[in-house]
C-alpha cells in the first residue's frame, strides 16, 4: 500500500476502522496472518529465521490520527467540535473536513474578519470559537447528519511536491504504518511482532495493551516527529531537519532510549550510510512510553521521520526521510 | 553512616544513566545477600531470603537516579543548550558547576531575561570551555546528561549537603540496611531502582516482576523548618518521616500504622508526613498487578531537587533502625 492510500484512509484515534481492514486485506494479500487484538490493534508475527531462542523485536507503528469530534450541535444547525489528540485550534480554521462514516463534507469556520474589531484579530481563537459548516438547514437536519460523537477528520489530498516532498494529513504516523508494511516484506534473524496500535494520540492505549500481551524482549517505535526547521527558529531548537534522514531519540517525556539500542542504531547507520539525525529535543511522548513500562520492562528505541506542521490538516515530510527510517529499521532488525 | 554515605553519593547517575550508582552498590552488597542482580530497564536487585517456606516478600525501592540537564543543541559560539531531565528549577541554576560522564567539566549559566520574564530552561545553557561549534561537538554529543559536579559537604555534626542526595541518601540507607540485616522470616527483596525523576518507571516494571507481597519506599521528602517555610510539617533531625499521603500514593493505613507503632516501642525517632506534591516509587509499586500495599519512608531533606541538598544522618539511621524493626516484626 502507498503513502497516498495510508494518509487518505480516515482513522481518528477510535474509529481506526477504515484503515484497520486496508491494512488487514493488505498483510493477508502478503500471505501473512493479521491479528485484531481487543483494543483494535493489528497484529502480525512473522518469525525468524534463527527459529528457537530468536529475540522477539515488536515494532510499532500507530493507525490512528489527530482529528475533531462533535460535541454539540447549535440551534442554527453547526457543529461545535472538541479535538482528539493534540489540534491546535489556530491551524484549523477555514480548511474543509469530513464528517462520521458517511464522509459528511465540511468546512471549519470563525468569525469572519470584516466582523472582527481590532482587538478580536489579536485574540487567540479557541474551540469556543469555531464551529463545522455542513451547510444543514437547521439543528434537526445536523443532528440527523453528525450526532453528537461524530469522527471529523481533515479532508487533506495526498501530493508530492518540490524536491522530494510530500504535504497530506495524519503522516504522524502513516509514516510508520507505511514503514512497517514494507519491513514485513523482508525476513530476518529476529522474530518479528509488527503492531499497527490504535489510539497513540489520546494516550498510547492500543500498544499498552499489546506491548504487555506480545511480552517481546526489544521493541522499536516507527514514529513522525516534530520538525521545526521552518522560520527564524534558532538551530538547538528545531529539534529535526526535513531531509536529515531518520531521527533517533536519545529521550523524550515518555521514555529513555535504551542506550545499547541508541548506540547501535548509530553505528549501523553510519556504517551503512543511512542518513540519520538525532532529535535534538526532549519533548512529546509515544508508544514507546508504554511498551518500555509492560511487565518487567522493554529496552525501546524510537525512530521518527521529521514532520513539518505536524498535527495539522497539511503535515509535511521528504520521502527520502522515509526510506532512511526503513533503511535503519531493517539494519536494526538484521543485527538482532 | 556517613563514610558509606559519601561512597553513594560520588558516582554519576543521571535518569537513564544509572551504571555506575549500581556498580558501587553491588560492590558494597557482594557476599552480603543472597543474589544480586540487574533487570533490563538497570534496576539492581538484592535479595535476602526468608526462613519461612511461607514468608512474604518485602520489596525496599530506594532511587538510583538523580536530575540532569541533557544536551539537545549547540550554539555556533559552543555554549550548549539544554533541558532538564527530572524536576529541575530553573530559577536556581545561575553559575552552576556540573560534570558530564565522561568527566567533562561545565558551568550552567542563565542569558539575561527580559523585563517580567521568569528563567526557563530554554534561558539556561552550559558553558564548557569549547572555542566553537565544532570544539563542543568533540567534548560530548547530543542527548550526553551534566549533573551538579559532586560536592559533600559537613554542616555541623549531624547534617551533610550535597548533590544527589535525593535519593542516594536513601540508597545509602538501604545499603545499611542490607549489611545489617539478619535472617528474617519473611523475603527482603532491595531494589535500587532507575528513572524515579522522570516517572518511577524502574519501580514499575521491578514490582511486576518480582510481585512482592508489601512495598516500602525509600525516599527524601520536603522540609518545613526553614525562615517561612512550615510544609510540609517535617523537620530534620527529629527523625525518619512515615507518609502518609503524597500525590501518588496513599499509605495503606494498617503498613503504616504498624511501622509508626513499631518506632514509638522501639524508640526510634520518627514524624508523620503529608506531602501535598511530589511522589515515590510507591505510587508505581501501589497499582502494580493486582495492587500492592504500601509505604514511603522519607528523609526529610531541605533544598531539594538543588546543588546542596541537605540531609542530617540521624534521620538516616533512624530509618534503618525501623526498617530493621518492621523485618523482625514480620509482615502482619
Amino acid at each position: 500500500m502507498d503513502l497516498k492510500t495510508l494518509t487518505e484512509l480516515r482513522a481518528p484515534s477510535g474509529n481506526e476502522q477504515p484503515l484497520r481492514r486496508a491494512l488487514l486485506a493488505e498483510i493477508k494479500a502478503m500471505g501473512l496472518e493479521p491479528k485484531l487484538d481487543r483494543l483494535g490493534n493489528v497484529v502480525v508475527v512473522k518469525p525468524g529465521t534463527q527459529g528457537a531462542g530468536a529475540k522477539r523485536v515488536m515494532l510499532s507503528a500507530h493507525m490512528d490520527e489527530v482529528g475533531l469530534i462533535v460535541a454539540n450541535v447549535t440551534e442554527e444547525g453547526f457543529l461545535r467540535p472538541l479535538p482528539i489528540g493534540g489540534v491546535d485550534p489556530r491551524v484549523i480554521i477555514s480548511k474543509r473536513v469530513l464528517c462520521g462514516d458517511e464522509a459528511v463534507p465540511g468546512v471549519i469556520g470563525a468569525m469572519a474578519i470584516h466582523l472582527q474589531t481590532p482587538e478580536d484579530r489579536k485574540r487567540v481563537l479557541g474551540y469556543d470559537d469555531i464551529y463545522v459548516d455542513i451547510g444543514a438547514k437547521d439543528k434537526a437536519e445536523a443532528q440527523a447528519q453528525c450526532p453528537m460523537g461524530t469522527y471529523i477528520t481533515f479532508d487533506t489530498a495526498y501530493v508530492e511536491f518540490g524536491d522530494g516532498f510530500v504535504s497530506a494529513k495524519a503522516l504522524d504516523d502513516r509514516v510508520g504504518c507505511y514503514t512497517l508494511l514494507r519491513v514485513l516484506e523482508g525476513t530476518y534473524p529476529c522474530d518479528v511482532v509488527a503492531v499497527f496500535s490504535s489510539q497513540e494520540e489520546v494516550g498510547c492505549r492500543g500498544a499498552k495493551g499489546a506491548g504487555f500481551a506480545q511480552e517481546p524482549d526489544v521493541a522499536l517505535v516507527l514514529e513522525g516527529t516534530t520538525c521545526n526547521d521552518l522560520g527564524k527558529v534558532p538551530q538547538p531548537e528545531q529539534v529535526c531537519a526535513a531531509g536529515a534522514g531518520v531521527a533517533v531519540s536519545f529521550m523524550d517525556r515518555s521514555s529513555i532510549g535504551n542506550k545499547r539500542l541508541f548506540a547501535q542504531a548509530l553505528e549501523l547507520a553510519q556504517a551503512q550510510a543511512i542518513p540519520f539525525q538525532v532529535k535534538g529535543s526532549v519533548s512529546g511522548g509515544n508508544d514507546a512510553g508504554v511498551i518500555q513500562l509492560a511487565r518487567g520492562g522493554v529496552p525501546t528505541l524510537v525512530l521518527s521521520v521529521p514532520c513539518r506542521s505536524i498535527h495539522s490538516p497539511s503535515s509535511v515530510c521528504k520521502l527520502s526521510d522515509v526510506e532512511a527510517q526503513l533503511a535503519l529499521t531493517q539494519a536494526l532488525l538484521r543485527a538482532m | 553512616m556517613y563514610e558509606l554515605l559519601k561512597k553513594v553519593l560520588k558516582p554519576y547517575g543521571p535518569s537513564g544513566n544509572e551504571e555506575a550508582v549500581a556498580q558501587t552498590i553491588r560492590q558494597a552488597l557482594e557476599g552480603h545477600v543472597d543474589s544480586i542482580e540487574s533487570d533490563v530497564m538497570g534496576n539492581l536487585i538484592a535479595v535476602k531470603k526468608g526462613t519461612d517456606p511461607n514468608g512474604k516478600k518485602v520489596m525496599f525501592s530506594a532511587h538510583m537516579d538523580h536530575i540532569g540537564f541533557i544536551v539537545t543543541g549547540f550554539e555556533k559560539e559552543g555554549f550548549l543548550r539544554v533541558t532538564s531531565v527530572g524536576g529541575v528549577d530553573p530559577s536556581s541554576n545561575q553559575f552552576r558547576h556540573v560534570v558530564f560522564g565522561n568527566g567533562v567539566e561545565g558551568v550552567v549559566v542563565s542569558q539575561p531575561l527580559q523585563p517580567g520574564e521568569n528563567r526557563a530552561m530554554k534561558h539556561l545553557f552550559i558553558d564548557i570551555g569549547a572555542q566553537d561549534k565544532a570544539e563542543a561537538e568533540k567534548m560530548v554529543k547530543l542527548g550526553d546528561v551534566a549533573v551538579y559536579a559532586p560536592n559533600v559537604v559537613r554542616l555541623g555534626e549531624h547534617r551533610v549537603a550535597s548533590p544527589a542526595m535525593d535519593d542516594r541518601s536513601a540508597c545509602a540507607v538501604l545499603l545499611q540496611f542490607l549489611l545489617q540485616a539478619g535472617r528474617y522470616a519473611d523475603t527482603i527483596i532491595g531494589v535500587f531502582s532507575v528513572q524515579e525523576e522522570v516517572g518511577c518507571r524502574g519501580a514499575k516494571t521491578a514490582s511486576f516482576a518480582l510481585a512482592p507481597d508489601v512495598g516500602i519506599a525509600l525516599d527524601v521528602t520536603a522540609w518545613g523548618d526553614t525562615p517561612e517555610v512550615d510544609q510540609p510539617a517535617v523537620s530534620l533531625g527529629k527523625g525518619i518521616a512515615v507518609k502518609v499521603m503524597d500525590r501518588a500514593s496513599i499509605s495503606n493505613p494498617a503498613l503504616r500504622d504498624q511501622l509508626m507503632g513499631l518506632a514509638e516501642s522501639k524508640g526510634i525517632p520518627y514524624q508523620r508526613e503529608v506531602l501535598a506534591f511530589g511522589g515515590t516509587d510507591a505510587g508505581s509499586m501501589q497499582t502494580s498487578r493486582g495492587g500492592i500495599p504500601v509505604c514511603t519512608l522519607s528523609i526529610p531533606c531541605r533544598y531539594v531537587h538543588s546543588a546542596l541538598e541537605t540531609v542530617d544522618l540521624r534521620d538516616m539511621e533512624a530509618g534503618v533502625q525501623l526498617m530493621l524493626a518492621y523485618m523482625e516484626d514480620g509482615v502482619k
